[in-house]
């Protein structure tokens, strides 16, 4: 095993770990109501504007210490963007529920459109950036190289694995949670037994708002720089996650995460960085083809 | 909700009043942080004016629009919003619309047009009849048979390099390439199509989506192949060996010499004019008998029921795949006569941006309209072009556009409608 491959590991445990966050949001959508929000890696680049606005509110208001700033910022960019989530939501897909099959797609494309533009148009189309929060790294000497697992790493790893933890926590034993899965299930019967299904599906939307809002702040502060396009890539890159995991499933979502991200590092570290989206676009594809249930899912079955 | 106020068309000021703050609120959360704080570098300049104007837009509008549905008028126009269950309009046999002197008047104004129109006029429309073309193929593909194509821009890219990359290698040119372009966006539509549609709809869109990105991926990154950013020369198209140019390369005719007239710059727009006009009037009779003929049918039943077609014995795979090939095949067209208008390909010009902007041409249009569609595509080319001041609101307005057109008319402004047949003598009802 050499350093190259070490290292490009863990740079793909980092990154698939954020991918997993950001699929969760078209996971638990596409379980829910059946549909792909395209909209969502949309919402994923307002929340690395957020963020970086967020960080810049904190240091403006004089606080410095490294705890105090990423927990100030997280709450901050989790809470407005789960509202983006809810108002997004409410525009475009609510209005839509008994609508033709192609009418909720086609009114997330425009969403995204809308997303996009009005972020251009408030903030400029220049690239962003926030400043290195976490300096420092874990060096380990292998071979003739250096391995190292920055502390930005690590915190990203350590966060989006909280963040995993908590949503389990919350769909598994919370009551929230319950009512997701009973909509997920059977949306007609569990309104019959007295769940506001569209409440539940407002939730689970702002779920996965503030999963993209964690991830969201991570890659932000893993890259440091970020522009108004952003959402597009990485949108398609979580959904390949998602549909390799097997969508509607939510350890699917995250296993599919974690190795999308390994493999697209291993890909750019050992054949071609310029080519490693269509790499990962290859890989949606082949799994379409030979395994679209996904490694987790259960095959689709399509009833009148 | 509907029901309840026309019982009772009685306002509610205080709801009303709730309604409104509660949406300040909101929009002051949303807009908040994006719009009033601008960032700067490492810090931010703060932008209240701004804010204060959004949101109070936002709560205005909720207002009105709150009291609006209050009213009798408001509960009538909310009663209109069309439900899923409102298909194709079936027209008395023998019905013919009131609009039937628009296509010869449409026919003759485009003949007309060379004669009188300046180069400017020409471009335009030129633009405006590509984008008919491949608001045409789109409209098989999404409007006809229902499945979302968002990276529709790769074929048009497949057409438009398909004459570059055939130039430059082959030495071919344009009338060999305009089949062959076909051809070839259709065969790529096959190899992407048949995989994918086997299942669940959504998929085709995101893999669509991804094979648009791709495609532009590798014009951009390919450098030794494509040019890269920089893009290829096109050669300008020929007729029957005579060029348009005021001199001719080595050993050809330039056009005007062999007509004996003038030279005019315009010679060759007037070309791609005429040919492209052909072309376009070619498609729009394939497809107008297509819908009539059993595999046009097949088409929108499919879209409309997929389990109900499978369990009658469609093949829904071929069905879909025939409609995506022959989209497909139409923007291929449209590429290639893009690439000989421009005169020069680069890979900016195709972006998610053209796919979604086709999209909102037929999603305008009316899915499954074909006048809508031509309609809709001088509408949305021509229009910014005339609006210059707007182009910076363009993608704001196609996106609004989407999410405010599904909402109020999903099937689009025109709606599909056909004449239905009369009964045959003899025939029990």
């Amino acid at each position: 095993m050499d350093g190259i491959f070490l290292q490009q590991m863990i740079n793909g445990l980092t990154l698939g770990s954020v991918y997993g966050l950001i699929a969760i949001g078209y996971t638990m959508v596409y379980g829910i109501i059946g549909m792909i929000n395209f909209a969502h890696g949309e919402v994923y680049m307002v929340s690395a504007y957020l963020s970086a606005i967020g960080l810049a509110l904190l240091a403006f208001f004089g606080l410095h210490s490294f705890p105090l700033l990423i927990l100030g910022t997280l709450i901050f960019t989790i809470l407005v963007t789960g509202v983006y989530g809810w108002v997004i939501e409410r525009i475009a897909y609510k209005p839509l529920r008994n609508s033709t099959r192609l009418a909720p797609l086609i009114s997330a494309i425009g969403m995204s459109l809308i997303l996009q533009n009005y972020v251009q148009l408030a903030q400029g189309p220049r690239q962003q950036g926030v400043p290195t929060l976490l300096e420092g790294a874990f060096k380990l000497h292998i071979g003739d190289g250096w391995v190292q697992l920055t502390y930005t790493k690590l915190f990203i790893l350590l966060a989006s694995f909280a963040g995993m933890a908590v949503l389990t926590y919350v769909i598994q034993y919370t009551k929230l949670g319950r009512m997701c899965r009973a909509t997920q299930q059977d949306r007609k019967m569990a309104s019959i037994l007295g769940i506001n299904t569209d409440r539940v599906i407002s939730y689970v939307f702002v779920i996965g708002a503030a999963m993209a809002a964690l991830a969201g702040v991570l890659i932000t502060m893993n890259y440091g720089t970020f522009d108004f396009y952003a959402g597009f890539i990485i949108g398609i890159k979580a959904f390949t996650a998602a549909v390799l995991g097997g969508i509607g499933s939510l350890p699917g979502a995250m296993l599919g995460g974690l190795i999308l991200g390994v493999a697209e590092a291993q890909f750019s570290g050992m054949v071609n960085t310029d080519y490693k989206d269509v790499f990962a676009f290859g890989l949606l594809v082949t799994i379409l083809i030979f395994r679209p249930q996904g490694l987790l899912g259960r095959p689709q079955v399509s009833k009148v | 909700m509907a029901n309840a106020t026309a019982s009772a068309p009685r306002i509610d000021l205080k709801q009303s009043l709730v309604d409104t703050v509660l949406a300040g609120l909101v929009a002051l959360i949303v807009f908040g942080p994006i719009v009033g704080i601008v960032l700067d570098g490492y810090s931010f300049n703060l932008q209240p004016v701004r804010l204060a104007w959004m949101v109070g837009a936002v709560m205005a509008g909720r207002l009105v629009l709150s009291l609006f549905l209050q009213t009798a008028a408001g509960s009538r126009v909310l009663d209109r919003f069309e439900g899923s269950d409102s298909g194709i309009q079936v027209l008395p046999p023998g019905y013919k619309t009131r609009l039937r002197w628009i296509i010869p008047l449409l026919v003759v104004a485009a003949v007309a047009l060379p004669f009188f129109a300046n180069k400017y006029l020409l471009t335009v429309v030129i633009l405006g009849l590509i984008y008919v073309l491949l608001g045409l193929g789109l409209n098989i593909v999404v409007g006809l048979a229902g499945l979302l194509d968002l990276g529709y821009v790769a074929f048009y890219a497949i057409g438009a390099y398909g004459l570059a990359l055939g130039y430059q290698y082959l030495g071919l040119g344009f009338w060999t390439v305009l089949p062959l372009a076909a051809i070839t966006a259709a065969m790529a539509g096959a190899l992407l199509g048949f995989p994918v549609l086997r299942m669940h709809g959504d998929y085709l869109a995101i893999v669509t989506l991804g094979f648009g990105e791709i495609i532009r991926l590798v014009l951009n990154n390919w450098l030794s192949f494509t040019g890269g950013p920089n893009g290829m020369q096109v050669p300008a198209p020929t007729i029957f060996g005579l060029e348009f140019g005021r001199r001719a390369k080595e050993g050809g005719t330039p056009i005007h010499e062999f007509l004996g007239i003038d030279y005019n710059q315009n010679l060759k727009f007037i070309f791609i004019y005429a040919v492209l006009f052909l072309v376009v009037l070619l498609v729009l009779y394939v497809k107008h008998r297509l819908t009539r003929m059993p595999v046009g049918r097949a088409w929108e039943a499919l879209r409309e029921d997929e389990i109900a077609c499978r369990s009658l014995g469609l093949n829904h795979v071929l069905v879909k795949l025939s409609a995506f090939m022959l989209g497909a095949s139409t923007a291929g067209l449209a590429g290639v006569f893009f690439a000989s208008y421009q005169g020069f390909v680069n890979p900016s010009s195709f972006t998610f941006f053209e796919s979604a902007l086709i999209l909102a041409i037929v999603v305008l249009g009316g899915m499954g309209s074909t006048l809508g569609v031509v309609i809709a595509a001088f509408v949305l080319t021509v229009t910014p072009e005339l609006l210059r001041s707007f182009a910076d609101y363009r993608v704001l307005l196609f996106g609004m556009l989407m999410v405010l057109m599904m909402i109020w008319r999903p099937r689009g402004l025109i709606r599909i409608n056909r004449r239905g047949f009369a009964k045959r003598k003899g025939v029990a009802p």
